[in-house]
């Protein structure tokens, strides 16, 4: 799983049906130590994320398991919220 | 996923058959910051392209958002299809910033 900053929202009416009722946020991949790493993606939320929130989130087929047993058309989803990082060099 | 543009469509007659009946459009993938501003550089030649599956009826120019891998067949009518790129919504606005 990968360390990302919830840096926007996205806005969409017209969706695929499993996407309905789920949060579509703006996310900035993060390196070990917190900095902006690569392009910003679209991630769904599973967890409730805030603005501004360090999160953490699982990519690939394994990102529409929170919703198991429901396939979600989903390749990045947040899975955690992340408290603190310790122990980062 | 992704932010794209839907710059253009694909007609194929000899294809695989569980693609039938289905609509290949051309996206051309954007940054947030891209969609967000709105004044996305749109010059000829643009790097990547990628031909995606439409399950939304998106339209021509339209902001979309795409998924790729095999979460594609997970779009709807995509199931057990030969599919890695897929559009599974069309975006209203997208708002960075804010927290």
């Amino acid at each position: 799983m990968f360390l990302a900053r919830v840096v926007g929202t996205v806005v969409s009416t017209v969706k695929d049906p499993s996407l309905e009722s789920k949060k579509i946020l703006v996310i900035q991949p993060l390196d070990r130590s917190g900095q902006d790493q690569g392009a910003k993606l679209i991630a769904l939320d599973s967890v409730g994320a805030g603005a501004g929130e360090i999160v953490y989130y699982c990519r690939g087929r394994e990102a529409s398991f929170p919703w198991y047993p429901d396939e979600v058309a989903t390749e990045a989803t947040i899975v955690g919220i992340v408290d603190r990082i310790d122990g980062v060099r | 996923m992704l932010l794209a543009r839907v710059v253009g469509t694909v007609v194929a007659t000899r294809k695989d058959p569980r693609l039938e009946g289905k609509k290949l459009l051309i996206v051309t993938p954007l940054t947030a910051e891209q969609v967000e501003s709105g004044k996305e550089a749109d010059a000829p030649g643009q790097a990547s392209y990628l031909v995606a599956v439409d399950t939304v009826d998106a339209g021509y120019r339209e902001t979309v958002i795409i998924v790729q891998g095999s979460s594609a067949r997970m779009a709807s009518t995509c199931k057990d299809c030969p599919v890695d790129t897929a559009i599974v919504g069309i975006v209203d606005t997208v708002t960075l910033g804010g927290g």
